[in-house]
């Protein structure tokens, strides 16, 4: 029995969700009574596998060929890898790439899929532990038969650390490059802005919970009272009602500042990924459910529309 | 060049609600087209009218009550709607990508788009994995969290943006057919019109069960079960503070001046 996690790598870069893949990986080898395979593809392929050779990595296959992320080079290098590791589950990160590749790979080869996935168990076959409805309930989904393959939500599980003691493999996959559709032919930076968030030690973060573009104005004057930087979440720059360097969170900026008050925002995972690092985190949400009191430190459960103008009035 | 959108009528949470076997009461849930969609819905309807696409279908895989969605994008500006059903899926929750791409693929044969346009996530469920697997299936070329999109018919390749982490774009050729999966934000999507509403009614909503695809309900025995819906045990260890606007906001204050990031 073999589990294969497959890493992710950026620019160079091994990305931190691949040593958050080893953890998860060994805990189900562990549970499954499995080895902890890991495939690395592309880039600088044998470097990475260096690097991932952490504490309980059974095996690293370094697939040496092309440069950046490709899904036609990965699901093949995996399909090739597969063929000779015969895996029961293999573990991809939830991340933009793994949304890519995992479900074509998972597909191709017959694997039931479970994306996102916030927990791993093992009991004569996975139980994966997954949110639904804007993280307002957790589910347990069981995985009817012997394999699976599955999507890993970042930062749940700690980085794998320690050196290992890994075979190390270079596999040479004949990549089929009529088979390859799709072809990258360059990476673009969000233009810097009016503001750089990353900079600010207090923010003030707006969501969808105001409604209208109009009632920003509210916020506006909060933030001119009391000096704070104004961040928002992803849809009320998606209504370009504020310019896209305001937006917090996966795809926007990730923030650090001393305080952050997030105002009529939900607390999405990808929104939680850009502000989750901020000192203090202060929400102020009519749902007293809202995922974002999970991770806050002060909460006003109420309405913002009568909050924020007497928050507004303490300062004039 | 004929485009399919994919739409999922999702169902959003109350702030007050109850789990009971499994399932959230339905008085608890309100019923959208899924956010994802409408962008997606909006692409197809943009290419129309720019003479790019000669037809924009939808096709849905979802209940009755989910005509109220696909009626949307109709109204919206789609050309006519598919809506897919069987009773043996009401049983199932239908979460298997694998499943949906299955019924999806029916309608594929059937319909022989050239692209296929999908959202990136259903907001309920949240699987990311409809699209990605739905290509796979039918031999399409793909992009996921496609925020930007180009198309050039005559050479058959869609120029799209993937939006990765952390603001940045992969910019990628894509060789039609293709699935791409629609990132909000990508375009504006349009408000239905009065007059578009009124259109809908009379455009073509074809309900087609599971045999008339050719497939049978053994594909609601998919792999994965729902065994368990909670909710989540808060981690929560916040202050709360209590009382009406003026107090809570006269805690805030006093916590911000005290903490120095305010002089005022
Ligand atoms: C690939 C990908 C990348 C993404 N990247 C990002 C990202 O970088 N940043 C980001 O933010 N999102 C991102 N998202 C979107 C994310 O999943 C959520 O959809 C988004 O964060 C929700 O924003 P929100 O909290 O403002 O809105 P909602 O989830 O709709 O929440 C609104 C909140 O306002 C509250 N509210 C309503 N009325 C009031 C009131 N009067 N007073 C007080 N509270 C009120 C509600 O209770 C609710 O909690 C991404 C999604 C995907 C799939
Ligand atoms: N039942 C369904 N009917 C039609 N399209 C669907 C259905 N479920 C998912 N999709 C499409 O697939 C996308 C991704 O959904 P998911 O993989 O479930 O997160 C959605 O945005 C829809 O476009």
């Amino acid at each position: 029995m073999s589990v294969l996690a497959v890493a992710e790598h950026r620019n160079g870069e091994l990305r931190d969700v691949s040593f958050e893949l080893l953890t998860a990986g060994r805990e189900l080898a562990d549970a499954a009574g499995a080895d902890l395979h890991v495939a690395v593809i592309s880039g600088d392929a044998e470097a990475f596998a260096e690097e991932l050779n952490r504490e309980g990595v059974d095996a690293i296959h370094a697939v040496t060929y092309g440069d950046e992320f490709n899904h036609d080079v990965y699901v093949q290098a995996i399909e090739a890898l597969a063929a000779d590791l015969d895996p029961t589950f293999l573990l991809a990160p939830n991340s933009v790439n793994g949304l890519d590749y995992a479900p074509a790979i998972a597909e191709s080869l017959d694997l039931p899929l479970v994306t996102d996935v916030i927990d791993l168990a093992y009991d004569d076959g996975l139980v994966a532990t997954r949110e639904m409805y804007g993280s307002k309930v957790e589910t347990t989904i069981e995985v009817d038969g012997d394999r699976a393959a599955v999507t890993v939500r970042p930062t749940e599980w700690p980085p794998a650390e320690g050196l290992g003691d890994a075979e190390i493999g270079v596999v040479d996959v004949a990549i089929d490059e009529s088979a390859i559709g799709s072809t990258i032919t360059g990476f673009e930076e969000a233009a810097e802005g009016d503001v750089n968030l990353e900079d600010a030690e207090f923010i003030v973060s707006i969501g969808r919970g105001i409604e209208e573009e109009e009632n920003l104005e509210l916020i506006e004057e909060l933030c001119e009272v009391t000096g704070a930087t104004m961040g928002s979440s992803r849809p009320i720059v998606d209504n370009d009602w504020l310019p896209d360097n305001r937006q917090v969170g996966q795809s926007g900026a990730v923030v650090t500042p001393d305080v952050y008050i997030a105002i009529g925002i939900s607390g999405a995972v990808q929104h939680v990924a850009g502000m989750k690092g901020s000192d203090t985190i202060i929400a102020i949400n009519t749902d007293p459910n809202a995922p974002i009191f999970d991770i806050a430190d002060y909460g006003i459960v109420g309405d913002l529309f009568e909050v924020v103008p007497a928050l507004i009035e303490e300062f004039e | 060049m004929k485009v399919l959108v994919t739409v999922k009528e999702v169902a959003q949470v109350e702030d007050e609600f109850e789990i009971a076997d499994r399932e959230i009461a339905a008085q608890s849930l309100d019923y959208d087209l899924n956010e994802w969609d409408d962008y997606a819905i909006e692409e197809g309807v943009g290419m129309v009218e720019d003479g790019v696409a000669d037809e924009v279908v939808s096709v849905t895989v979802g209940p009755e009550r989910s005509e109220e969605t696909i009626r949307m994008a109709l109204a919206k500006g789609v050309d006519r709607a598919i809506r897919v059903w069987d009773d043996s899926l009401e049983a199932a929750e239908l979460l298997d990508p694998s499943a949906k791409a299955k019924i999806l693929e029916a309608v594929v044969e059937d319909e022989a788009p050239d692209l296929v346009l999908t959202g990136v996530q259903a907001d309920d469920d949240a699987f990311g994995a409809t699209g990605v697997t739905l290509a796979e299936r039918i031999g399409f070329q793909w992009a996921a969290v496609v925020n930007d999109l180009d198309l050039d018919a005559d050479a058959d390749v869609a120029h799209v943006h993937r939006e990765l982490e952390g603001g940045v774009d992969e910019v990628t050729d894509v060789e039609l057919p293709a699935v791409l999966t629609i990132q909000t934000g990508i375009n504006e999507p349009r408000y239905a019109s009065l007059r578009g509403i009124r259109q809908a009614q009379r455009k073509e909503l074809d309900v087609r069960g599971l045999d008339d695809l050719g497939l049978d309900g053994s594909i609601a025995d998919g792999p994965l079960t729902l065994t368990e819906m909670y909710e989540p045990e808060t981690e929560s260890d916040a202050t709360i503070w209590e009382g009406d606007a003026g107090e809570t906001a006269g805690n805030l204050a006093e916590y911000l001046r005290d903490r120095g990031v305010i002089d005022a």
